[in-house]
């Protein structure tokens, strides 16, 4: 299909990215592509520039710290995660990196992409809010790091600004976690997920069911504490051609429970 | 610092053979591929980054060429459907005839791109590491079960009948 009129550029620092964001208004980063493109064909967007951030080997990789705390590069590929023996240290991030769509797909989506595209039916949002991860953001005045929690603002929008870029994502250390779902189809787009962590204190996180992820916080681990959980959070799913809201909100309960439970089951080291 | 460019000289190599062409930034990796270079193997099915018969093999990977601008492959190396017959069929394509991996044909091309990509990552893939590494590429014809045991025949090993 053909695309309106863009204008590309692909700056090789972070830096230079943002000056060029700064540039023109209408400016929009291109990260993987496998979201953007596509709603740039539908023209459910249509960005004036365009600032692919391909070519910018400082927002790629993962580092593995010495307390076990990851830090992962915004434009490394969900395929480059589920390869990497730093990112074993978490071993949810690659399991549920490999539910992603298809091969192509997860060879070129990106996990900043996933993340600051904030589709609600996205993978990640949820994962990174219960594991507790950390998003720095860098603009032209500097650096600033966000908690997952308040990083999702809404549909499709994130705290990233127009003139702004998602620059690292902190994962602290820690093994108790689960994630369940729901899909259309194997690996296909969620109708419910649910994201668990069980280090220290338990952490549950529902997606697909509101703008952003819901937080929910069962007293116990068990199946009962958590479907209650749930329910006391009065869910108001939307409903679309693949559920209603309230067959999402059933399954709700269901997908945190399976979450909890993973999550607990395994072990610490 | 690079500015902005509508359009731009870019460089790739298909299969080998270097070309040269002045691309607008819209246009996207597919519609050079088969509209600039006349390398018209690759089909567009879905347009929409489902269905995968435009996959191609960039730079090693294997990604939807709808799903990229050509802009980004500047400099890149690709392989498509063209590049894997030398004078006769490869292996693989070989398999697909074969085990009647194909009726209509629509989404081969991206099959066999799919299935060379698995192979070389995983010489002798399981069927549900088939079934995974074509995860991306729809058959409505096949019910995908010859392209199994196509692409598992072409890693030497045993099929059923």
């Amino acid at each position: 299909m053909l695309l309106r009129d863009v204008g590309y550029a692909r700056p090789g620092t972070t830096d230079e990215a943002l000056s060029l964001l700064a540039q023109q208004s209408g400016a929009r980063p291109l990260a993987g592509g496998q979201t953007l493109i596509n709603v740039m064909k539908a023209r459910a967007a249509a960005p004036d520039v365009l600032v692919d951030l391909n070519g910018i080997p400082e927002l790629k990789g993962i580092e593995l710290g010495s307390d076990g705390t990851l830090t992962i590069g915004p434009m490394t590929t969900t395929s480059e995660v589920i390869a990497s023996a730093e990112a074993k240290a978490r071993p949810i991030l690659a399991e549920v990196c490999s539910q992603i769509a298809d091969v192509q797909v997860r060879n070129r989506g990106t996990i900043g992409g996933n993340i600051c595209s904030s589709d609600p039916t996205n993978h990640l949002p949820p994962l990174l809010v219960a594991v507790g991860a950390e998003m720095t953001v860098g603009g032209p005045s500097g650096e600033r790091v966000v908690p997952a929690e308040e990083f999702f603002v809404g549909v499709y929008m994130t705290a990233v600004g127009p003139d702004e870029l998602l620059t690292k994502i902190t994962v602290p250390p820690g093994r108790k976690d689960g994630f369940a779902s729901v899909p259309v189809g194997k690996d296909g787009t969620c109708i419910v997920n649910a994201a668990a962590s069980a280090n220290g204190e338990l952490r549950v996180v529902l997606g697909c069911v509101d703008a952003v992820p819901r937080v929910i916080s069962p007293e116990a681990a068990d199946v009962d504490s958590v479907r209650a959980a749930v329910r006391a959070v009065e869910l108001d799913p939307p409903s679309d051609v693949h559920a209603s809201g309230a067959y999402r909100r059933a399954l709700s309960e269901v997908v945190a429970a399976r979450a909890v439970q993973q999550a607990t089951a395994r072990a610490d080291s | 610092m690079p500015g902005f460019e509508e359009s731009k000289r870019i460089t790739v190599e298909v299969n080998g053979t270097t070309y040269e062409r002045d691309v607008e930034a819209r246009r996207l990796l597919i519609h050079l591929i088969r509209d600039d270079l006349d390398l018209t193997g690759s089909h567009v099915g879905c347009d929409t980054g489902n269905c995968g018969a435009c996959s191609v093999i960039l730079d090693g990977t294997l990604v939807k060429s709808c799903m990229l601008l050509a802009v980004q492959a500047d400099g890149a190396s690709i392989e498509t459907v063209e590049g894997l017959a030398n004078g006769e069929l490869s292996p693989l394509q070989q398999a697909f005839s074969d085990h009647h991996a194909l009726q209509c044909g629509y989404c081969t091309p991206g099959m066999l791109i799919s299935a060379t990509a698995l192979l070389r990552e995983n010489p002798t893939p399981s069927d549900d590491e088939i079934s995974k590494g074509i995860q991306g590429n729809i058959c409505r014809c096949t019910g995908y079960w010859n392209i199994v045991k196509a692409i598992k025949a072409a890693s030497g090993q045993e099929v059923g009948e």
